[in-house]
């Protein structure tokens, strides 16, 4: 029996973060009671007509840009007809043949494409249990409803419910900080659906999938996908076959449950939505756009890498714009890039202090002018009250021992005070040389270098 | 008074109001008096309370309009001739109803139609079918029926309709009124009950062309709510046109022989022989994918309405079925019990058209023949001013005679269909009587060409001298 | 050719519950429609666009600027029925 991997697709619904809903005027609703942000376009009575959000283009026109993708010159929206409580006119204004954009890659996962729809209401099921299987009847809220949603759709190149999570949190923070949507999963404003197959390690073709619906957490993503992995597994190699339906994932009990209707299979209909013009991309839009992007997750972190910050700060502060935007101001003013980014990530006070005095601080710790510990010391002094670093290091006695001898003698009345540490130094054992670094730190105020300390010990003992 | 005020045409009746020969309120009372008292079943509602006088400056001077029952008006029936929306008062006015509104014309009544347009007699009315005034016994055309016979019959002034497949044209032929249907875009939809949306288009139906004119002048704009309506490039002016000296007039073959009726063709003909005499020049020509017109309209005109008909589900408003045992079957029963049969029927077509596996042979296809509708019109256009043809192959029929035969029935709109299909205007004038029945004459132009075609229609006008009184008296 | 399973398939995806006379009834009209439409096969359209706008219009966008929504009253004035604020159906998961 071979082994299995995973090839994973994912769905991600976006709300974005507009004034107003897709095709009509309405305001956003945020919990705000049922049925008070609602027009004829957004209940779809007779003779209402949508019109296209303008801001909800440019978003999608950010989004695909921060995707690499390429944007169309023109794009038109369809509609796909099926009924349910919580679609009023019975089909949803979605793209289909021409969205918005296509392709692309974030990190290591391609894009399939990238399109504008509409958000359907909502439905409170009423039942005694509050279970949904047990109620009987629905209530539909239409604040919900058109409420403008970008749909994001990967290539099948997703290996691991792990790397799911990994980059949707990626995906996450690029659409955070491109500031089109507040996504937050738990209040729905992002929305993940997983397509999931397994095949034999080693083959290029695709197995059956099966497509996990609207997992609201990062955990339940990657226990979901864990779970439908681990479920295809079990049926293949037991020679069954998998088969392709819609699931449903409950967190509580991991169980995985078909969530096929007895209904027919979907036939969606698609076709131009006759109310709607062709939106044309022109290059104000385009500039309008690109002028709106600020500096994504995955750039920033080849930026810094090419700067010579670490792999791991980078990814770190790709993560943490506010601090990136803090290494920016130091970095014209900074010896090493990556100590700095260092300090930035490990010390709190730095975020606080004056980014050039960071710089200035990360400096002088690589002239060996302050130790790492008084390095600290001092930018906590520096977030506090401020002032020029060298003044602040030197007032407060922060600055390193010179090449002046006194460092000489202090080590050897260290050495004198701790004979027995000595000895067993002498004898081979490196780690007794603790107690004779603490003295000479006590000695110094912590002004003394480690690195110096250690090279003295070595050098008095003929080591 | 009501005499003299029923002869008058609404232009005159605006006029005479705005000279202080005539009030506002008498001539709304005149109409609604005789819209109370409609035996043809024109009318699904009647305003009961005669409107404040219209400002001294406002155009239409308080010459009331009746309007199709699938224009929404607010808190006023708006059930487009259905029973799944029976009793249904919208909370918002269609955006052409209130520019009529607000340019002095208060509405008068809703008139009965085909139920949602779909239909060429008004049998389709889910409130029974409206009878023509020239003949009771035989239909107004469709789906605007109620509106023609209104107009025809004298019970309003003059009315709006709408036209998908020639809606207005068709039964303002069949009643011996005139009816335009605008360029695509031109008139606001929103507020207008859709059909097909990518067809669909509001109108006047008058008594004649000038009246037309002045109905249209504050219909048309663009209205922000409406992603498909367009700014009218210039100003609608009232027709002053007696010759037609230099006009070329291109008489399509495939319209104008086959599957006509004698008298009809005959009427034709003399029509283009007076319009010779007016100076126009007339000239056989041919519009090559007009006979494939109506295959590529009952594809994309039910392919939309099934979709545009699907929010009919009983749940925010209209009729719901009273006993469903689940989501499921409220839904099936409450559109089995709400639809009429010709509404299923193009439902079923147009879901068919749309489903997997055959969207390419049939939606795909008939939005090819559209393109080459529009190519046909766009090169007549080189060669002449206007098409010409009978507006419809027949004059009105008994009631009843072509219900059995959904074909027969759809053929009503052979010469109409091609037009809505390349988003043209177009106008039907009466041009005489056949069998002592109106016959219509139908003018197309390229867009936006409405005042040079309603200035040829009031040329042809003066010089056919339609008497149209015998249908009020 | 429509027959009585196409016909049912077609009236599920457009929930219409048809009386089996009506079925019946359907399939034969359908088809009579379809063989006139169906001519349409025989023109050649190899490399003709569609259409499906008349209008040579783009973009028609709207500013992203809020105005007032309606009042619940009037939001579910002509609803068949009504329950806690809202709209009344049977479950979809019923
Ligand atoms: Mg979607
Ligand atoms: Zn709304």
């Amino acid at each position: 029996m071979p082994d299995f991997e995973p090839v994973i697709g994912l769905e991600i619904h976006v709300q974005l973060d507009t004034q107003t809903k897709m095709f009509c005027s309405c305001a956003l609703s945020f919990g705000e009671p049922p049925n008070t942000r609602c027009c004829p376009v957004c209940l779809g009575l007779p003779g209402a007509l949508p019109v296209v959000n303008a801001k909800a283009i440019e978003y999608g026109l950010m989004i695909g840009m921060a995707l690499e993708s390429e944007l169309a010159d023109r794009s038109i929206f369809h509609r796909k007809n099926y009924f349910y409580p919580d679609n009023p006119k019975a089909y949803q204004i979605s793209q289909y043949d021409e969205p918005l954009c296509r392709g692309g890659r974030l990190g290591e996962v391609r894009i399939h494409r990238v399109h504008l729809e509409e958000d359907a209401a909502k439905l409170i099921h009423i039942g005694e249990s509050g279970r949904i299987h047990s109620s009987e009847t629905s209530i539909v809220d239409f604040n919900r409803c058109g409420t403008p949603l970008v749909e994001i759709v990967t290539e099948p190149d997703v290996k691991s419910a792990e790397q799911a999570r990994e980059w949707l949190q990626l995906l996450r923070e690029t659409l955070r900080q491109l500031g089109v949507s507040d996504v937050d999963m738990s209040q729905g404003s992002l929305r993940c659906d997983a397509n999931i197959s397994i095949r034999p390690v080693g083959e290029t073709g695709f197995g059956t999938k099966t497509e996990l619906k609207n997992m609201n957490s990062f955990a339940f993503i990657e226990r979901g996908i864990k779970a439908e992995v681990a479920r295809q597994t079990e049926i293949v190699s037991g020679g069954g076959e998998v088969e392709q339906e819609t699931l449903h994932f409950d967190p509580r009990t991991e169980a995985i449950t078909s969530l096929r209707s007895k209904e027919e299979a979907h036939d969606y209909r698609y076709f131009p939505e006759p109310d709607l013009v062709p939106i044309q991309i022109s290059s104000e839009m385009l500039d309008r756009a690109r002028g709106a992007l600020p500096e994504l997750p995955a750039a920033r972190a080849q930026r810094y890498e090419a700067a010579g910050v670490s792999t791991d700060n980078a990814k770190d502060l790709a993560f943490r714009p506010e601090l990136a935007a803090r290494l920016d101001e130091a970095l014209p003013h900074a010896d090493s890039p990556n100590a700095v980014a260092s300090l930035l990530l490990n010390v709190a006070a730095a975020a606080d202090a004056e980014p050039r005095s960071v710089a200035e601080v990360s400096n002088m710790v690589g002239r060996k002018e302050v130790t790492a510990a008084n390095a600290r010391k001092a930018l906590e002094l520096l977030a506090e009250r401020g002032g020029e670093p060298a003044a602040v290091v030197a007032e407060a006695g922060l600055g390193a021992l010179g090449d002046d001898g006194a460092l000489d003698g202090i080590v050897e009345d260290a050495l004198a005070a701790n004979a027995d540490a000595a000895e067993k130094i002498r004898g081979g054992n490196m780690k007794a040389i603790g107690p004779i670094v603490g003295h000479v730190m006590r000695e110094t105020k912590g002004r003394a270098d480690g690195g110096e300390v250690t090279r003295l010990v070595r050098q008095k003992l003929g080591l | 008074m009501s005499e003299e005020i029923l002869a008058l045409t609404a232009a005159q009746a605006a006029a005479k109001v705005k000279a202080g020969e005539l009030r506002s309120a008498e001539v709304f009372d005149a109409y609604r008096e005789r819209a109370a008292g409609d035996d043809l079943n024109a009318f699904l509602w009647v305003a009961e309370d005669t409107p404040a006088a219209a400002g001294a400056d406002a155009p239409l001077a308080g010459v009331p309009v009746a309007v199709k029952d699938l224009f929404c008006t607010e808190g006023v029936p708006s059930q487009a001739g259905s029973k799944i929306l029976e009793g249904y008062r919208p909370p918002y006015t269609a955006t052409a109803v209130r520019h009529l509104a607000e340019a002095g014309a208060p509405l008068l009544g809703k008139t009965n139609q085909d139920e949602f347009a779909m239909g060429s007699s008004n049998e389709n009315s889910a409130y029974g079918p409206v009878r023509n005034p020239w003949d009771r016994t035989r239909v107004p055309g469709g789906s605007s029926g109620g509106s023609a016979a209104a107009v025809a019959g004298g019970l309003a002034p003059w009315a709006i309709g709408t036209d998908t497949g020639g809606s207005i044209r068709q039964p303002a032929a069949l009643c011996g009124i005139v009816g335009m249907k605008p360029t695509y875009g031109a008139v606001s939809r929103y507020g207008m009950i859709a059909f097909a949306s990518s067809l669909d288009q509001a109108g006047p139906l008058t008594r004649d062309v000038t009246d037309c004119a002045l109905l249209l002048r504050h219909m048309v704009g663009r209205d922000a709510c409406d992603s498909t309506s367009l700014a009218f490039p210039e100003e609608v002016v009232l027709p002053t046109a007696e010759r037609l000296d230099g006009i070329r007039l291109g008489v399509p073959e495939e319209l104008s022989g086959e599957g006509i009726e004698p008298g009809v063709l005959d009427n034709f003909h003399q029509t283009l022989r007076l319009a010779e005499e007016l100076g126009a020049t007339v000239e056989t020509m041919r519009l090559p994918h007009a006979p494939h017109a109506l295959s590529a309209y009952y594809i994309i005109a039910p392919a939309e309405a099934s979709a545009n008909l699907a929010r009919f589900d009983g749940v925010r408003y209209g009729v719901r079925a009273e006993q469903y045992d689940d989501l499921v079957s409220m839904y099936t029963k409450t559109r089995h019990q709400g639809f009429g049969p010709e509404v299923q029927r193009r439902i079923m077509l147009g879901t068919y058209a749309l489903s997997s596996g055959y969207y390419d042979a049939y939606y795909g296809r008939a939005q090819q023949v559209r393109t080459k509708i529009s190519d046909d019109f766009r090169a007549a256009f080189e060669r002449f001013d206007f098409v010409v043809t009978p507006t419809s192959p027949g004059v009105a029929f008994e009631l009843g005679a072509k219900t059995d035969d959904p074909w027969a029935m759809y053929l009503n709109d052979y010469c109409t269909v091609p037009v809505p299909l390349a988003g043209l205007p177009a106008i039907s004038i009466p041009s005489g009587l056949s069998e002592g029945l109106p016959v219509g004459f139908q003018i197309i132009g390229g867009a936006f060409s409405e005042n040079r075609i309603l200035d040829a229609a009031h040329a042809l006008e003066q010089a056919i001298g339609f008497d149209g009184s015998q249908a009020r008296a | 050719m429509i027959d009585r399973e196409q016909v049912l398939h077609v009236a599920r995806l457009a929930r219409l519950s048809l009386t089996d006379e009506e079925v019946e009834r359907m399939s034969g009209e359908l088809t009579g429609i379809l063989g006139h439409i169906e001519k349409i096969g025989e023109l050649d359209l190899e490399g003709v666009p569609p259409t499906s706008h008349v209008v040579e219009v783009t973009n028609a966008l709207r500013e992203d600027v809020p105005r007032p929504s309606w009042p619940r009253e009037q939001v579910l004035d002509q609803a068949p029925a009504v329950r806690d604020e809202g709209f009344e159906v049977p479950s979809p998961q019923a």
